[in-house]
C-alpha cells in the first residue's frame, strides 16, 4: 500500500507537471515552442559549466576509494550507521551533503557508476541529494550577500533540519526499496 | 571547507596506496613480512584516470535533460504560472513570517525561491534567494545580525520540500535507471519531515536566550 503510493506519485509527477506547464502555456498564448527552445539554451551551459566540479570532486574521490582508503573509513563508522540502516557506502555522501553541492554530486554520480543505478545504494544516495541541501554554502552566500555577522539560530536549525532528513530518507528508502 | 576536504580525499588517497606498496602481511606465523609491489598505486593511477573520464560522460549525458527541464520552466515563467503557484501559498507564508508585511517584495521573492527549490532547480532558486535577502535585509534594524524571518527563510530554503529532484533524476538518466524518476515519492516525504523538523526548530531555538535578537540601535550610530 505504502510502496503503492509513493511509486504512485513517482510515476505521476513529471506527465502530469509537463502538461499542467504546457496546457497552462497554450492557455495564456504563449509561445510554447520557442519560449522552451530559447530556454533550453541554458542546458548546455549548465551541464559543461559542472564539468570542472565533478572532475575535481570524481578525481579525488576516485583516489580515496582505489587506495582502500574509504574502506578504513566505513570500516571504523558503520556500526554506527547500521542500527538505522544506512550502508556503510553511503557515509561519504551523508557526510559532504551539507558541505558542497558539485561534491555531494560527484559522490551519488560515483556510486551510480561503481553499484548500477537501481542498486540500494544509489537509489539511497539519489534520495539523500534530493532530499538536503547544501547548508554551509547557502548559509554563507545569502548572509555573506547583505552583510548579516551574527546568523543567531539559523545554522544550529538548519543542521538539525539536514541530520532528520538524511535519516529520513535513509528509513524511508529502506521501506520503499529495501 | 572543501579546500581541506579535497587535500584529504586526494592525499590520504595516495598515501595509503603508498602504504599498501609495501605489502606488509600482520598475519604471518614468523612476525612481519614485507611483499613490496607497485600495484596499488599502478591501480590509483588508473583509478584517477577512469574517474576523470567518467565525470565527463555523465556531464554529457546531463545536457539533454537540463535542457529540457529549463525549456519547460521557462513556459511556466512567461505564462505567469510561477506567479500563480505565489498566490496560492501566501496563506502558509503569512503564518510562517508574522513580520514581514504580506505586500512587501520580500514575501514574493521568497515564494519564488521557494518554488524552484520544489522543482529542484537550484540555480534558478539562488538569484530569488538573494533578492529575497536583500528585501529582508531593507526591514532589519540591526543590520549585522539575522532577523527571526531571515532565519526562519534560511531553514526552510536549506530543508524544502522537493517535488522534482530534477538535477539527480537527469543523473540517474544519464546512468541508464531502469526508471529515473521512481525517487520523487521518497523525496517528497523525506523533504516533508526535514522541512517540519526546520519549522519545528526554527520555531524552538528562536525563543531561547542565546539566540534573542539584541535591542536596536540608537538612529544615527548606524556604520
Amino acid at each position: 500500500m505504502f510502496q503503492g503510493v509513493i511509486n504512485g506519485v513517482s510515476a505521476i509527477a513529471i506527465p502530469l507537471l509537463i502538461l499542467a506547464i504546457v496546457g497552462h502555456g497554450w492557455y495564456k498564448k504563449v509561445k510554447v515552442y520557442e519560449v522552451f527552445t530559447e530556454g533550453a539554451k541554458e542546458g548546455f551551459n549548465v551541464a559543461v559549466r559542472i564539468i570542472p566540479f565533478l572532475v575535481a570532486i570524481l578525481v579525488a574521490i576516485g583516489a580515496f576509494r582505489a587506495s582502500g582508503a574509504l574502506d578504513l573509513i566505513t570500516g571504523l563508522l558503520s556500526p554506527l550507521t547500521s542500527w538505522i540502516g544506512m550502508p556503510g557506502e553511503v557515509i561519504p555522501m551523508a557526510l559532504m551533503r551539507p558541505l558542497s553541492g558539485s561534491g555531494a554530486m560527484g559522490i551519488v554520480s560515483e556510486l551510480i557508476n561503481t553499484y548500477g543505478a537501481d542498486s540500494l545504494i544509489a537509489r539511497m544516495a539519489a534520495i539523500m541529494e534530493g532530499s538536503t541541501e547544501t547548508t554551509f554554502y547557502i548559509l554563507a552566500v545569502y548572509f555573506g550577500s547583505v552583510g548579516v555577522k551574527k546568523t543567531r539560530h539559523a545554522l544550529p536549525s538548519a543542521l538539525l533540519a539536514d541530520l532528520a532528513g538524511i535519516i529520513a530518507a535513509v528509513v524511508v528508502t529502506q521501506m520503499v526499496f529495501g | 571547507m572543501i579546500n581541506t576536504i579535497w587535500i584529504v580525499l586526494m592525499a590520504g588517497g595516495i598515501l595509503v596506496a603508498g602504504f599498501q606498496c609495501l605489502g606488509l602481511d600482520y598475519s604471518s606465523a614468523e612476525g612481519l613480512m614485507m611483499n613490496p609491489s607497485f600495484v596499488p598505486l599502478t591501480d590509483l593511477t588508473k583509478g584517477l584516470f577512469d574517474s576523470a573520464k567518467a565525470s565527463v560522460n555523465l556531464a554529457m549525458g546531463l545536457i539533454g535533460i537540463m535542457a529540457l527541464w529549463l525549456g519547460l520552466m521557462k513556459i511556466a515563467e512567461e505564462s505567469g504560472l510561477v506567479k500563480l503557484f505565489a498566490k496560492a501559498v501566501r496563506p502558509v507564508m503569512v503564518k510562517l513570517f508574522p513580520d514581514v508585511p504580506p505586500e512587501h517584495p520580500a514575501m514574493g521573492a521568497m515564494v519564488m525561491n521557494i518554488a524552484a527549490n520544489m522543482l529542484g532547480l537550484g540555480n534558478a532558486a539562488t538569484p530569488l534567494g538573494l533578492k529575497a535577502m536583500q528585501e529582508l535585509q531593507s526591514l532589519n534594524k540591526v543590520k549585522d545580525t539575522a532577523t527571526n524571518a531571515m532565519a526562519t527563510f534560511m531553514a526552510l530554503n536549506t530543508s524544502s520540500v522537493t517535488f522534482i529532484p530534477a538535477t539527480v533524476i537527469g543523473i540517474r538518466a544519464a546512468a541508464n535507471a531502469s526508471n529515473p524518476a521512481e525517487i520523487i515519492g521518497p523525496v517528497i516525504l523525506a523533504t516533508g519531515v526535514s522541512t517540519t523538523v526546520a519549522i519545528i526548530a526554527i520555531k524552538t531555538l528562536q525563543k531561547l536566550p542565546r539566540y534573542r535578537m539584541p535591542a536596536v540601535e540608537p538612529e544615527g550610530k548606524e556604520v
